[in-house]
């Protein structure tokens, strides 16, 4: 493993960053952003179940049949988020209250069962975890920029933008915002290239 | 009784529309909503997933009970609803093929389907009857059908609009639910009794 490959993987979260650039995990992502501590919630719990299957999944990919493999990975994360649910509840359970319901989600969020395949299955343990972290922390950070906007402007007395409707929105505003924002540096780094 | 259920088929499909009010089920509604067969085929397969698995789970929830082994909820739902979706694979393939090539990838990725694995909790987190479980699970999928047909509506006649580069794909289908959303939260506090 080369040390700009390892690079290239931490830079994941950005360049590929599961919300705004891959769009998986869209669901919660709308829903539990309503405020930040959710939204730190819900992120902060999705990425530790991320780097644990990753973990598990890279460990174990020489072993799982190909066939079976799509099961396998379903029952490995929903362990995971087994666990995560009986900790949450025993020690946040406040936060565990606002979010309850997405927790025994986060087994069907995309991300998870997306990096498990695509990538945890194919490379190395450490590789598959630093995929992990890096893509948790893109998740997280997603869900906060969210969560920031959309509680800010409720404050302002833009109720509404609480609403699943903000949600919608504000997500579509900031996609088209990165992809503008990507599309300028890549013409940059082009640009600089050919000079 | 009828009251109950009458409330239930309302609220699932209009004033707590899996969609529009509690956000599951966004990637094939994202994923599958640009065309407007393909749109239907999507949703009534989506409903029978979720009709069928919902009733399962609501018996496996009571032997689960009986055997005090709760905390394996999520475990064996997940593996009940995929082994629903492989056998509604294997029936569409023969059945109706080219539904089955329209749908795609789209069809195995039911079991992460969060409307799926979500509609099967609510039922059994509100103690729902067979009867309240069929009509719930029934109304929840008609209510994803719905949105689904909605937006593949908007986004066929959006597909031949001039749409700024940044805005084309993705965000411009999520704004169109905003304002679909925003429709929807007309309905909310809205009850019959």
């Amino acid at each position: 493993m080369s040390k700009n490959s390892l690079k290239q993987t931490a830079l994941g979260g950005i360049f590929n960053n599961p919300v705004f650039v891959l769009v998986l995990g869209m669901c919660p992502t709308i829903a539990q952003s309503r405020d930040v501590i959710s939204a730190l919630g819900l992120g902060c719990a999705t990425a530790v179940v991320l780097v644990f299957s990753n973990l598990a999944i890279s460990l174990l990919r020489k072993v799982i049949p190909d066939k079976v493999r799509l099961p396998a990975y379903i029952v490995i994360i929903a362990t995971f988020v087994t666990i995560v649910q009986m900790v949450m509840s025993g020690f946040l359970p406040d936060l565990y209250a606002s979010v309850s319901k997405f927790i025994p989600l986060i087994v069907v969020n995309c991300i998870i069962l997306g990096r498990a395949e695509s990538f945890a299955s194919k490379n190395g343990v450490l590789e598959s975890v630093v995929d992990g972290l890096s893509m948790g922390i893109g998740f997280i950070a997603s869900m906060c920029l969210l969560g920031a906007i959309r509680q800010g402007l409720g404050m302002l007395g833009l109720k509404i933008f609480v609403q699943p409707i903000g949600g919608f929105m504000v997500l579509g505003f900031i996609m088209a915002l990165f992809n503008f924002v990507m599309h300028l540096y890549h013409r940059r780094k082009k640009t600089l290239m050919e000079a | 009784m009828w009251v109950t259920v009458i409330s239930i088929v309302i609220s699932g499909i209009i004033t707590d529309n899996i969609i529009f009010s509690q956000t599951l089920g966004i990637c094939p509604f994202l994923g599958v909503s640009k065309k407007l067969d393909s749109a239907v085929g999507m949703g009534l397969a989506v409903t029978f997933v979720i009709v069928l698995s919902s009733i399962v789970c609501h018996y496996l929830y009571m032997l689960l009970e009986l055997l005090s082994i709760t905390y394996l909820q999520t475990i064996l739902f997940i593996l009940i609803i995929a082994a629903l979706v492989q056998l509604l694979d294997i029936v569409l393939k023969k059945a109706s093929p080219s539904l089955y090539t329209s749908l795609g990838v789209y069809l195995a990725l039911i079991t992460t389907n969060c409307a799926v694995l979500g509609t099967a909790n609510t039922v059994v987190q509100n103690g729902y009857g067979l009867l309240e479980t069929f009509v719930s699970a029934l109304s929840v999928g008609l209510g994803f059908t719905l949105a689904l047909i909605l937006m593949a509506g908007v986004r066929e006649k959006v597909g031949r609009s001039a749409i700024p580069k940044p805005f084309q794909g993705f965000p411009i289908a999520l704004i169109i639910a905003g304002i679909l959303a925003m429709a929807f939260y007309g309905f909310s506090n809205f009850s019959l009794f």
